[in-house]
């Protein structure tokens, strides 16, 4: 149990898939700019990655590796990937239209958001076995959506403040990421995986 | 290679069975845009559009076979609505289908003249107007729309067309002059 508990950990605090690895930059750019816009894509990439880090590790554990087709890992993957994204959006369309009209475009590029596709690949190079699959992709989603949460949060605040005319919009926004990025840092070392 | 092409060919197309059954079972039915355009017609039922209803009217809309502008009772709001909706230009409304009405309206029927001949029922599209055959009719005024349809089958002209005085009951804030109208947010 202590196990499933350090990946969560982990994934979420210490190696954030954003802030630390900077993978899925792009939906944390682009969807940061309302909070409700935030929840909704955070949901949306946890269902997503949780579902793509389970279904590529039994891709590449019953079909890629009894066939000795290892080298076809990202191809496969992002196969995989794609057609949960597909399923997702389907499930949501008839689930929760509003949603659907909030996502938009950012629904379907879950797809080539590469922290996706970056969990995939690090559930294989770290020799992750089901469960751990399991959790690993739930705790990078989870980390994914506290920082876009938080940061959509803190750009909401941020549009209503007095900034300095050279720093208004996308700039205050990286620096924002940047000092984010850097507390994130004060985690490392708090558990060792 | 052969087993490459082999199993990503099989994986691919079990992908693709899936979401098929999914896009089958998960499918969203009826036509959004016309239960839309729908809650914006002022559902009068009066038929003035040339179609039946107002149902068909907004279906007429959505398959491009009607244009915006048919619609009098809805008057210019309705009109402003829907090319809002559809993103058209705004146009004003068709003299063939009739003219707006400043204020609402209703019918009554002239009880001492009427010959009771159903004429005026048949044409009634909301069911507001009550009797029988050789029996006095009466209009339900809560019911009636204000869409003059019954006037015209009317042998006897015994029907006539009142305005509703505001009560406590229906009064609505009316609305502001056109020019006033603040732009849709882009």
């Amino acid at each position: 149990m202590t196990e499933y508990a350090l990946i969560l950990l982990s994934t979420v605090l210490v190696n954030n898939f954003v802030l630390v690895k900077f993978l899925g930059l792009c939906p944390f750019m682009g969807v940061s700019r309302k909070l409700e816009t935030a929840i909704g894509m955070a949901l949306a990439t946890t269902f997503v990655l949780t579902l793509s880090s389970v279904s590529s590790y039994l891709v590449n554990e019953y079909i890629l590796i009894p066939l000795g087709l290892e080298y076809m890992r990202t191809i496969m993957f992002i196969l995989v990937i794609a057609v949960v994204v597909q399923f997702t959006e389907m499930v949501v369309h008839k689930t929760s239209p509003l949603l659907y009209n909030v996502l938009g475009i950012f629904l379907p590029l879950i797809t080539t958001n590469c922290a996706v596709l970056g969990v995939a690949l690090l559930n294989v190079q770290q020799q992750h076995n089901f469960i751990q699959s399991l959790f690993y992709g739930f705790g990078a989603a989870a980390g994914f959506s506290l920082v876009l949460i938080l940061f959509a949060a803190l750009r909401e605040r941020i549009t209503v403040a007095d900034v300095p005319e050279a720093f208004q919009g996308t700039s205050i926004a990286l620096i924002t990421a940047g000092i984010m990025s850097l507390a994130f840092m004060g985690f490392a070392g708090l558990v060792k995986v | 290679m052969l087993t490459v092409i082999i199993t990503l060919a099989v994986t691919a197309s079990i992908f693709g069975l899936i979401l098929a059954y999914s896009s089958v079972r998960f499918k969203v039915e009826g036509d959004p845009v016309v239960d839309k355009i729908d809650t914006l017609l002022p559902q009068t039922q009066c038929g003035q559009c040339t179609y039946a209803g107002c149902r068909p009217y907004a279906e007429a809309i959505a398959n491009g076979e009607a244009d915006i502008n048919q619609c009098p009772p809805g008057g210019e709001a309705t009109i402003i609505a829907l090319a809002d909706l559809l993103d058209v230009e705004v146009k004003p409304l068709n003299a063939e289908n009739g003219e707006v009405k400043t204020l609402p309206t209703i019918v009554r029927i002239d009880e001492q003249v009427c010959i009771g001949c159903t004429l005026c029922i048949q044409a009634c599209p909301v069911d507001a107007i009550l009797g029988a055959a050789k029996q006095m009719h009466t209009v339900i005024e809560s019911e009636c729309t204000g869409c003059n349809l019954c006037i015209p089958p009317c042998p006897v002209d015994c029907i006539h067309i009142f305005e509703v005085k505001p009560t406590i009951r229906n009064w609505t804030a009316s609305l502001p002059d056109a020019e006033f109208v603040a732009p849709s947010a882009g």
